[in-house]
């Protein structure tokens, strides 16, 4: 039956415009908003079927030519051009109206990206917004939309953007401060929110000394941190290099409550280095100390 | 009978004749597999001695071969199995001896040195060990003194170990298609150099993990042609430490083999990260590190596992860089046995001869994988 119908509405969409015409036994608004209420009003005597084909709905009813009909708020709520059918017996009479979205926002989708950035990037979070009424049809109104990035210490970048074709969007720096910054969108009383994590970028140099533990030396490096002073995360590697005698020792250690240590064979005359990623740290000499 | 009658008949009749034939006169090779002991030479020879132990080995007749040991009384036939295929579970545990080699090295009327090179099979492909065997002349047999190596044992103790792990949790399926998901980490090609070798074009480089959380990643490349076509495209497979912790590098090594550079006019390269759960435990430790030049030119030295887990199976990488900084090599090798707690364990890494000389420094990491409870 679906199937039929889709047919039926198909020809009729298919058909040249003035074959399309508006007929004097049915008239309906040319436009009203989603889920709002409307009459149609008929002309003539007898039964008929009204159908009222739009984006993915079809409305069916058993109607009394003549009479006014009365559809409910709720009923038509996808926005979008619809057509209407009135089939009796004898004729066949088409009308078209027109469902705007509501103009009150209700939704919103928000996407932020990226989920995690290094501290102090120009313009690197980007926050989209497409606005929503009640039964999810895309506002293309214009609406004003406040972007808001607050980072743990209370530090607010606020942003107003204006939608246009239902969608907004705006770019912001991350902070010189490490934490999960909350990013927030919200139009006329609604609002979406998005974590973004901000964490420490490389370190800004690595710090080691070394001092004797028995036969070994105990390596440890200072408490990272990059070049904002955000400590470097646990679990960062560190790589420890000992070069003695034309013979390498290496161990690639994490950070551990913000430092990485480690103990290598003592060798007097070794040369001990440090590095993490791209950065390298400073260079000891052993003599025995 | 009709002909398809006949011709069932005469197929049956040549199946048997076949059976037959095979039973009564089978070829040598069938019967290695099958195991027939009559293929076992005597062991006349300190050659032939050893010749049958390596049968026995590949065969996996560990009681056979147990029992033809010069020296069985010193150890278990238990422990002479565990010293082949390790105690632990490790690269050789779930191997087979694919083939072997036997090099007479010295002689005399009763006394001999027979090198015994066997070539395992394992799921990272072939992992030859080289035993020196002593042979002793026992009346008109000989017999193999085996070297056994009892594993070490580590003391019973308890090893703290608080190093962080991380884990992951992706979006939902039923989840709203703006929320926000966790991005992949951040990776950086650091270096890049195409080679051409005698065998296809290879190309070395090195991948940092930039992100602050463990990666998993792998390297693909595309040769490209005139035009910019693609001419070819490979990935490192396991020639890269696939798990990469925050700020860790590791070398990467794509083979093209059969390809030269002359036809190549540009490189596609795509480093390819997802977020991965992951330990920074274990530590090991990578000590003394030597580079022998030819012959034999390789990388030797010693893995230190740090922490309190048993490692199954190291994969040791080495980078290889001339004096001006630049990868001249990538190379690697599975580690046989088990790490074991605070318990060194040797490896060597084969560098081409015409590279070695080229070599200044290197810098070697080690991915490790574990059989969590399995011991």
């Amino acid at each position: 039956m679906k199937l039929r119908l889709l047919w039926f509405a198909g020809v009729l969409l298919a058909a040249p415009a003035h074959m399309r015409a508006q007929s004097d036994r049915i008239q309906a608004p040319a436009s009203i908003e989603a889920g709002s209420g409307f009459s149609i009003h008929t002309a003539g005597s007898g039964k008929a079927t009204l159908f009222i084909v739009g984006q993915n709905q079809v409305v069916k009813r058993e109607v009394q030519m003549g009479q006014d009909i009365w559809l409910a708020p709720g009923v038509v709520h996808n926005a979008g051009a619809y057509l209407l059918i009135l089939k009796s017996n004898d004729s066949t009479d088409t009308a078209e109206m027109s469902v705007s979205p509501e103009n009150k926002p209700s939704d919103l989708s928000f996407l932020a990206r990226p989920s995690r950035l290094p501290v102090g990037i120009h313009d690197g979070i980007t926050g989209a917004v497409y606005v929503f009424d009640a039964y999810n049809n895309l506002i293309t109104a214009p609406q004003s939309v406040t972007f808001e990035l607050s980072n743990p210490a209370g530090v607010t970048q606020s942003r107003t953007v204006t939608t246009r074709n239902g969608a907004a969007q705006t770019e912001m720096d991350s902070t010189q401060q490490q934490g999960a910054d909350k990013f927030a969108a919200r139009t006329a009383g609604v609002e979406s929110k998005r974590v973004v994590a901000q964490v420490p970028g490389d370190p800004c140099g690595i710090k080691m000394s070394a001092k004797p533990s028995g036969e070994e030396i105990e390596l440890a490096t200072e408490p990272l941190r990059d070049c904002s002073g955000n400590a470097v995360p646990d679990g960062t590697i560190v790589t420890f290099t000992e070069t003695y005698g034309g013979d390498e020792t290496t161990v690639d250690v994490p950070l551990k409550r913000g430092i990485a240590q480690v103990s290598m064979p003592a060798h007097n005359g070794a040369m001990l280095s440090s590095a993490s990623g791209v950065v390298l740290g400073n260079q000891i000499r052993w003599e025995g100390q | 009978m009709n002909k398809g009658g006949l011709l069932a008949v005469v197929l049956i009749a040549a199946t048997i004749g076949l059976i037959v034939v095979g039973t009564v006169w089978p070829v040598s090779t069938a019967l290695a597999y099958a195991g027939d002991r009559h293929l076992f030479q005597s062991s006349s020879t300190a050659e032939d001695a050893v010749n049958n132990l390596g049968e026995a080995i590949r065969e996996q007749s560990w009681d056979k071969a147990y029992s033809s040991l010069a020296n069985k009384a010193q150890f278990s036939e238990t422990q002479f199995r565990h010293d082949l295929t390790g105690f632990y579970p490790g690269l050789l545990t779930y191997a087979t001896l694919d083939h072997f080699d036997v090099r007479p090295l010295h002689s005399s009327a009763n006394d001999a040195d027979v090198q015994l090179k066997l070539y395992w099979a394992t799921v990272v492909g072939t992992s030859a060990i080289s035993r020196d065997l002593d042979v002793t002349k026992n009346g008109d047999q000989w017999q193999v003194v085996w070297p056994i190596q009892k594993q070490p044992v580590v003391p019973p103790q308890v090893i703290p170990v608080n190093y962080l792990r991380w884990d992951v949790i992706y979006r939902g399926a039923g989840d709203d298609w703006g929320l926000q998901d966790v991005d992949a980490p951040h990776v950086r090609i650091v270096d890049m150099h195409p080679v051409q070798r005698a065998d296809g074009v290879v190309i070395l480089g090195e991948l940092l993990n930039e992100d602050v959380v463990p990666a998993y990643v792998s390297v693909s490349a595309t040769l490209l042609g005139k035009d910019q076509a693609p001419i070819a495209t490979a990935s490192s497979f396991d020639k890269i430490s696939h798990l990469l912790l925050p700020k860790q590098v590791t070398p990467f090594l794509i083979q093209f083999p059969d390809r030269t550079l002359a036809g190549v006019t540009g490189i596609r390269m795509n480093p390819f990260s997802t977020l991965i759960s992951a330990s920074a435990d274990p530590v090991i430790e990578i000590d003394n590190e030597h580079i022998s030049t030819a012959p034999d030119s390789s990388l030797s030295g010693q893995l230190i596992n740090e922490s309190g887990q048993t490692v199954n199976v190291a994969h040791v990488l080495g980078t290889f860089y001339d004096k001006s900084g630049n990868v001249v090599w990538v190379a690697d090798r599975y580690v046989d046995t088990a790490l074991l707690p605070q318990t060194p364990v040797s490896f060597d890494i084969h560098i081409p001869e015409d590279l070695a000389r080229k070599v200044s420094t290197q810098r070697t990491i080690v991915a490790s994988y574990s059989e969590e409870g399995a011991l």
